[in-house]
């Protein structure tokens, strides 16, 4: 012990001093084991996920020939797969992020109560749609649709690259695949995006009215910089869903194998994605292909990690500015 | 250019309460008056009225009439936005722009409307703003860093420098002292003076002693009852007021006799 000397009791010399401490309430010891036990339950699900795909899918990395779909190796077949994947989730964010922070903006900001109410209601809803039901209305409605405008794309705008076609009536394209995966996405980015702009102080918003700003100014002096963090978590957030979404893709894009890598939207020859690609695949698949596949999911795995943490470097970075 | 305020038979609303009701007063241009009166009698509400804040908050609503200088605010093709500009406000608590500089944060009304300032003009603003609001040799060393990283009461002069960095007509105060040590007080006071020549100001207090020392108007607003809506009781040059009121419950109000 110190020499300085206090009013305060202090344990007899030798002994550690002893932390003063609450008594235990069962309460609290019940929710404690019960919240530790979920703790645990989910890191070993995460370390068996985790444990699965690298064992699995080691076998693959040295794979050729048929198991991976005719490419030299699996680093050229996971990279033509990667490239579809990046292109949808891509094409999905450029759409979806800013109708959904523009979607958000007017239930916050905008649109009278009334209106706002059922709005965030609709745009909720449409988060719960099954991703099968986004598939078939792909094929069936979207995509015939967006057929028409590929043709009328190519005939106009065919010398751009992204239109030179030939078009796809049917639709099936990895540009149709990316505005789907856009709707999935925009509930995920205005949910989130709308709680946060709704949280904004009312001091600062106030400050900027007061000055005499619009309310788009308001919003970009007071509402956009309180709410820079948590847009880019939620378009991270979206970007993992259209990362990883399975099943809407493989209904809507017409795609084999590791795909076309190409920058031509609108044709029948696609790019296709590590999600589709494994869901397409894998009930034929035997034996290396079966590896093959896994350490595909793996790779998939790997991006959407580095997705979120960049995620999280971006906040933490913004946040450090803020503080500084 | 200062300007003088008409406000008749204003009734202020939110929603179908009314929290404000018949205000009738003239205030003066170049000279301070000072609202006073217990809590919850509607002087935030009608300060907030006089330059259109008060229909921020939904369903709030005002009737009757504010002129400036005989422009009537309400007027249907009034545009709030442009009121703001002409009639500046400093809050309660301060509320610089957190991710802005003290730079941006003094010029923040400046480059509204998308603005754009030469930097030797925008120089000049920010440093004339700065000295207006007292505030200039505390900062002008660090004027790149983050507004809040300054003390609260430095952070209120920064509010009040922002506001008159637009130059406007009006300057509306609410409680602008009431987060502030004495030593600070005694600065936004001394501002609040030398502004008096250029600026018409009305400032909302709780302390008698700064509506005694500012002011040259006084206006004592009290509510009739619980529940009831708050009122304009008394308005008189502030020397009256304070020596020799016409109404005894701002007599009661003031020497602390009161409910
Ligand atoms: N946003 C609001 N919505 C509904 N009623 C409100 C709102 N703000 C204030 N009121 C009501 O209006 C009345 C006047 O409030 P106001 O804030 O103007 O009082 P005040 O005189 O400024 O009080 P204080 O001295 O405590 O600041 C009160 O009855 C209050 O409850
Ligand atoms: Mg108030």
């Amino acid at each position: 012990m110190s020499s300085t000397d206090t009013a305060k009791p202090r344990p007899p010399k030798g002994e550690p001093p002893v932390k003063r401490r609450s008594p235990e309430r069962p309460g609290d010891k019940i929710f404690k084991g019960l919240s530790f036990g979920a703790a645990m339950i989910i890191l070993v699900a995460l370390a068996g996920v985790a444990i699965f795909l690298t064992v699995e899918g080691i076998p693959g990395l040295g794979a050729s020939g048929g198991a991976v779909a005719g490419e030299a190796n699996f680093l050229v077949y996971a990279g033509r797969l990667v490239y579809g994947t990046l292109l949808a989730a891509v094409i999905a964010l450029i759409v979806a992020t800013p109708l959904s922070i523009g979607m958000a903006l007017v239930i916050s900001h905008y649109a009278p109560r009334r209106l706002a109410t059922p709005l965030g209601y609709m745009i909720d809803l449409l988060a719960a749609v099954p991703s099968v039901v986004y598939g078939l209305w792909g094929i069936l409605f979207f995509g015939r649709f967006m057929g028409d405008i590929y043709v009328w794309l190519e005939a106009n705008l065919g010398f751009i690259p992204l239109f030179s076609g030939p078009a796809a009536t049917g639709g099936r394209t990895i540009l149709t695949a990316g505005l789907v995966l856009a709707l999935m996405v925009i509930p995920i980015i205005t949910a989130i995006c709308r709680e946060i702009f709704a949280q904004t102080p009312t001091l600062h918003q106030e400050a900027a009215l007061a000055l005499g700003a619009t309310r788009w100014e308001m919003i970009r002096y007071a509402v956009f910089p309180y709410a820079k963090s948590g847009m880019v978590s939620a378009t991270m957030l979206g970007l993992g869903r259209a990362l990883g979404e399975t099943m809407a893709v493989a209904m809507v894009l017409s795609a084999s194998g590791t795909g076309v890598m190409t920058l031509n939207l609108i044709t029948t020859q696609n790019p296709n994605t590590i999600a589709a690609n494994i869901a397409r695949s894998f009930p034929e698949a035997t034996g290396l292909s079966v590896n093959v596949l896994i350490a595909s999911g793996l790779v998939l795995f790997l991006i959407t990690f580095a997705v979120n943490f960049a995620a999280r470097a971006i906040v933490a970075r913004s946040g450090k500015r803020l503080n500084a | 250019m200062a300007k003088s305020i008409d406000v008749s038979d204003l009734d202020i609303y939110y929603g179908d309460f009314l929290a404000v009701q018949g205000v009738n007063m003239t205030i003066r241009a170049r000279a301070v008056t000072a609202f006073i009166g217990p809590s919850g009698c509607g002087k935030s509400t009608f300060l907030r009225s006089l330059n259109r804040m008060h229909e921020v908050i939904p369903g709030a609503r005002v009737e009757g009439k504010v002129l400036v200088d005989g422009q009537s605010l309400y007027e249907p093709g009034v545009d709030p936005v442009a009121v703001r500009r002409q009639i500046g406000m400093v809050f309660q608590r301060p509320n610089p722009f957190p991710t802005m500089s003290i730079y941006d944060n003094v010029l923040a009304g400046n480059r509204l409307n998308s603005k754009k300032l030469k930097k030797s003009a925008a120089d000049d603003i920010v440093e004339k703003s700065l000295k207006g609001a007292n505030l200039w040799n505390e900062v002008k060393d660090r004027l790149g860093k983050p507004g809040m990283g300054l003390s609260g009461g430095q952070q209120q002069r920064l509010c009040i420098a922002r506001a008159i960095a637009v130059e406007p007509q009006v300057l509306l105060m609410d409680e602008p002292c009431s987060a502030l040590d004495p030593i600070s007080t005694a600065a936004i006071e001394d501002l609040i003076h030398d502004l008096k020549s250029q600026y018409t100001i009305v400032i909302v207090t709780h302390n008698m002693q700064q509506a005694a020392r500012v002011s040259d108007d006084t206006g004592f607003f009290n509510l009739k009852g619980a529940g009831q809506p708050g009122h304009l009781v008394e308005f008189n040059p502030t020397e009256k007021v304070f020596a020799n009121p016409d109404n005894d419950s701002t007599e009661a109000y003031i020497s602390g006799r009161f409910g």
